[in-house]
Formats: C-alpha cells, structure tokens, sequence
C-alpha cells in the first residue's frame, strides 16, 4: 500500500494498557503506535473500552497497567498538556457565545478575552460558521455545534485531537456532511487524529488506520490500512470495492 | 407550489403566536379576578354583619388610614427597608462567600455543612431578643435577624449550585488547559448561578418579614413598631395597612432580584438544558 509518508516519530504509543472496573475489564493488553498527523479510528462495540482508552491517553485517567507515551512525556499532567479530547456531546456553554466558547481554550491559557476572540474569528469563516459568532448554543442548530465545539478542541493548538464519536448524536444527512467538513478541516490543518466510533464507513472515510476493538475484555482484534483518495467524492469511495473488501472485514471482526 | 401540492393541517396562529395584551390577560387574569372578588367579600360580609372595625376592618377602612397616615408609613417603611436591605446586602455577602469557601476547601466543607445544616433547627425568630440584649434597639440587631434569615437558602443554593455541575465540563476543561479557576470562573461559577439565584430569591421574600421580627423584639420604630402601636390603640385598619407595606416590600425586593436574575442569566430560562 501507499500510504501517506509518515514521519518515523511516534507522537503516541501504547505499551501493554490494561484497565479494569471493579470486575469488568475494560482494556487488555492494547498496544499501538500513531504517528505524526497520522488518523487512525477505533471501532468497536459499546463497552470496548474506547471511551475509557481516550481519557488514558489524555491523561484523565491512569491506566492499571501500562504506559502511555506522548512525545515521550508519559505522566498524567504532561499528557493532559498536549491532548485535546473533543467529547460525544458538544458541551458547548449556554453561557456563552459560539466565538466565546470556541476561544475558551485561548482564555484557559491565560490571553485576553478580546485576542483570543480576534484569534478564533478567522477560523470560523474558513471552517462555514461565518456570521454565526455571536449566536449562543442554543441558537444553532446540532451540526453547527459540533463544528464549534470542533473548533474549540482545534484552537487549543495541541498537535493531538482526541475525538469520542463526534458525531454520534447527529441524524445520518447531518453525520456524513461532518464527516466531509471534518475531512476537509484536517486537510488544511493537519493534525495527530484518535477518532474513536462505532460506525465502520466513518472510521474508514476519515482515517489512515482503523483499529477493530472487541468487547470486555476491550482488545484490539484486527488492524485495517485505508488509503482512499481524499480528494474523490464521498460517494465514490463509499460505493467502490475496496472500500466494500475492508468494511467486510472490519464487520466481520467485529462479529456482526 | 405550483409543482406538488403537500397539504398540511392549517397551523392555529393564535395559539403559538398570542398576541401582547392577550397573554398578559391570560396569564394575569385569573388570579386578578380571585383577588377583586376576595376584597369585595371581605368589604361585604363586614357591612352585612356589622362587624366592629376595631375587630376587623373592611377594605375601604385600610385604603383611607393608608391615605391619612401616609406620611408615617412611610416614614416608618423607610425604617424598615433600611433594616431589610441591610441584612439582605449582608446575607448574600456572607451566603456567596461560605459556600465559596465550602467548596475551594474540602476540610472546611466535612466540618462546617453539618454544623450549618444542623444550625437550622434552631429557629431564628427566638434569637431576635438575643439580639436586641446584645446590639441594642437601633438598626443592628434587625440587620442581624434579616441576615440570619436570609443567608441559609443563599449558602444552600451556592453550595449545591457548584456541587451539580456536570463532570464532563470539567473534563473538556481539564483537556484544554483550564486551571482551576478557570474553571470555576468559566464552568463552575456561571454553571451554579441559576441555583444561587433561586437560593437569593426564596432570602428576598424573607429579609422584610426577618425585618419585622427584630423590631417586634424592641425597636423605636418600623413597621413592626408601627403595628404593635397600632394593635395597642386596636387600631386594626392601620395594623392591616402595615401588613399592606411590608407585604409591597416583600414582593418589590423579590421582584427585583428576579429582574436582576433575568438580566444576568439570560440564557438559564431561554433553551432550558444548561
């Protein structure tokens, strides 16, 4: 295959992660390496273990056994520091406006509010969100959230994005334009992507690698290259059959 | 639509979109209607039984005293408001800063919430001679009481507005580099003011009543002075126009905190999920 030329340096690498709750076991022995700007997707049934493989690799939690290696920073705090996790639900804050919240990061640091409006203004006109600056969440509709809430995890100008099934609570018409936006987004600003869901044809679309996890115990039970034409239509990819041949696969490990 | 034709059940405008003056009837009416007809019972059952004044007074009784003692109600309300405004300024003070405290310090929180919980079964209306031993019969020992009153549901509303933020926040927080204050300043803080606000409101429809108590305990004038003279001199109608200036207090403070509660946090009524 011939896949894009990654760069030889891991930007993340799992070693022997396990993790239990009380006697469920929620990850086993998960092993593997992402590289620099590389995408790689994580399906897997519910309770494999994805959500909680996320928030140790964010350094929300610590897993049992193992270790989680970022830039070679391995604790918690450091982890914390180079990841940005965009969660399920879009947790925008009602409080404040889409350019509020999607600078908040920029506050987080320390800079003032006014700059880091003026930082996140030209984003959202490249990214399709002009003119919806000033409308509060609860003003747009449920993709333009998502978008927001996209741009936020972007603005926080970490090289790693960690997404927990982005676009789960969207309707299926709403879902694939995302996907085509976020595709579109990643082209331009190139980032190291974990994008865990649980729907094959998104993880295949959008990402390099797809890991297929299974359940309790969370293990990784087959790897998938892609290597689609980002530039073809969605339409073509979807309908071709090499893109038939991996979601087989990828179905087919995950026992469905 | 000259294409297709899709028909679809005529949507009743009326109903989604009322208009101004119509809503406000239909909303303000009814309980309007009950008040007007209470009062005219109350005026008639005393004209019917010749019920003696000093007994009971009738409607028309209670809005002339208003008119011939204006001056002194007044006079008196301004007594009163100063008390009430006082210890509620103070009790929200107070109220925001504990329960700040309460929850930065976790040590503060396991030893001092059951302690304040506990404290309410000590009713606070028998501490008001306590009070007036202690500080006087000026304007402290009612600033104490109005503060006593008012500061429990201000704490309990701060206290358990920060408690139930949503973890998740939290953790999109820590994600993209928040401190803990930035925490608190952006998710915690604005998260919790719709409880706070709640908490304030129920302390406003208190503070005048908290007011009234302090100066039945020994005071010089008020309202509550005002009152205890005039069920001396069986003076009912002013007794009751009293009741009529504490209540308008009452109501104007607690009014005043939902208006400042809608311009602050225009976004808690509006979408409803927080």
């Amino acid at each position: 295959m011939t896949g894009p030329a990654f760069t030889s340096t891991a930007a993340i690498e799992l070693r022997g992660i396990h993790h239990r709750f009380g006697e469920v076991t929620a990850l086993a022995d998960v092993q593997f390496t992402i590289h620099r700007h590389e995408r790689v997707g994580i399906v897997g049934p519910s309770g494999c273990g994805k959500s909680t493989l996320l928030s140790a690799i964010a350094g929300l939690i610590q897993p049992a056994e193992g270790t989680v290696e970022i830039d070679e920073a391995t604790t918690p705090q450091e982890r914390l520091r180079r990841c940005a996790l965009m969660p399920q639900r879009d947790l925008l804050l009602p409080w404040r406006t889409a350019l509020d919240n999607a600078a908040i990061a920029m506050e987080n640091r320390g800079m003032r509010r006014s700059e880091a409006r003026d930082r996140t203004r030209p984003l959202f006109e490249r990214f399709g969100l002009a003119e919806f600056e000033e409308r509060t969440p609860n003003e747009l509709s449920g993709g333009m959230r998502q978008r927001v809430a996209f741009l936020r995890t972007l603005m926080a100008e970490k090289d790693i994005l960690l997404l927990d099934e982005p676009f789960a609570a969207l309707d299926s018409i709403t879902r694939s334009g995302m996907q085509e936006w976020l595709l579109a987004a990643l082209e331009q600003e190139p980032r190291t992507v974990l994008l865990v869901t649980h729907d094959v044809d998104e993880a295949l679309l959008l990402t390099h690698r797809v890991v297929v996890m299974s359940a309790r115990p969370g293990r990784i039970v087959l790897t998938l290259e892609t290597d689609f034409p980002r530039d073809r239509p969605r339409r073509e990819i979807v309908t071709s059959p090499e893109f038939a041949t991996l979601k087989e696969s990828a179905l087919e490990a995950l026992e469905l | 639509m000259s294409e297709r034709t899709v028909s679809t059940p005529a949507r009743d405008d009326s109903r989604t979109r009322p208009s101004r003056t119509r809503s406000i009837i239909d909303r303000y009416g009814p309980p309007a209607l009950i008040v007007v007809l209470t009062i005219a019972a109350w005026e008639l059952i005393i004209i019917v039984f010749d019920v003696p004044t000093y007994i009971w007074a009738p409607p028309t009784l209670i809005v002339e005293t208003i008119r011939e003692e204006f001056p002194d109600l007044l006079s008196h309300s301004a007594v009163t408001l100063t008390e009430t405004l006082v210890g509620f300024f103070f009790a929200v003070v107070a109220g925001l800063a504990f329960g700040l405290l309460l929850h930065f310090s976790t040590w503060a929180k396991r030893s001092l919430y059951p302690i304040l919980i506990a404290s309410q079964s000590i009713p606070t209306v028998v501490l008001a001679p306590v009070f007036v031993l202690v500080l006087g019969f000026g304007l402290w020992p009612k600033v104490a009481v109005v503060a006593l009153f008012c500061f429990f549901p201000i704490v309990v509303g701060t206290i358990d507005g920060l408690m139930s933020v949503d973890r998740e926040y939290i953790r999109m927080m820590l994600t993209l580099d928040a401190t803990r204050m930035g925490i608190f300043r952006r998710v915690e803080f604005p998260s919790a003011l719709p409880q706070i606000f709640t908490g304030t409101r129920v302390a406003a429809t208190y503070a005048a009543i908290g007011a009234v108590f302090g100066e039945w305990a020994g005071s010089q004038s008020g309202l509550g002075w005002q009152m205890l003279q005039a069920k001396g001199r069986l003076d009912t109608a002013l007794v009751f126009a009293d009741i009529v200036f504490i209540t308008v207090m009452a109501l104007s403070l607690f009014g005043l905190v939902s208006l400042v509660e809608r311009l602050t946090i225009p976004w808690a009524k509006k979408g409803g999920r927080t």
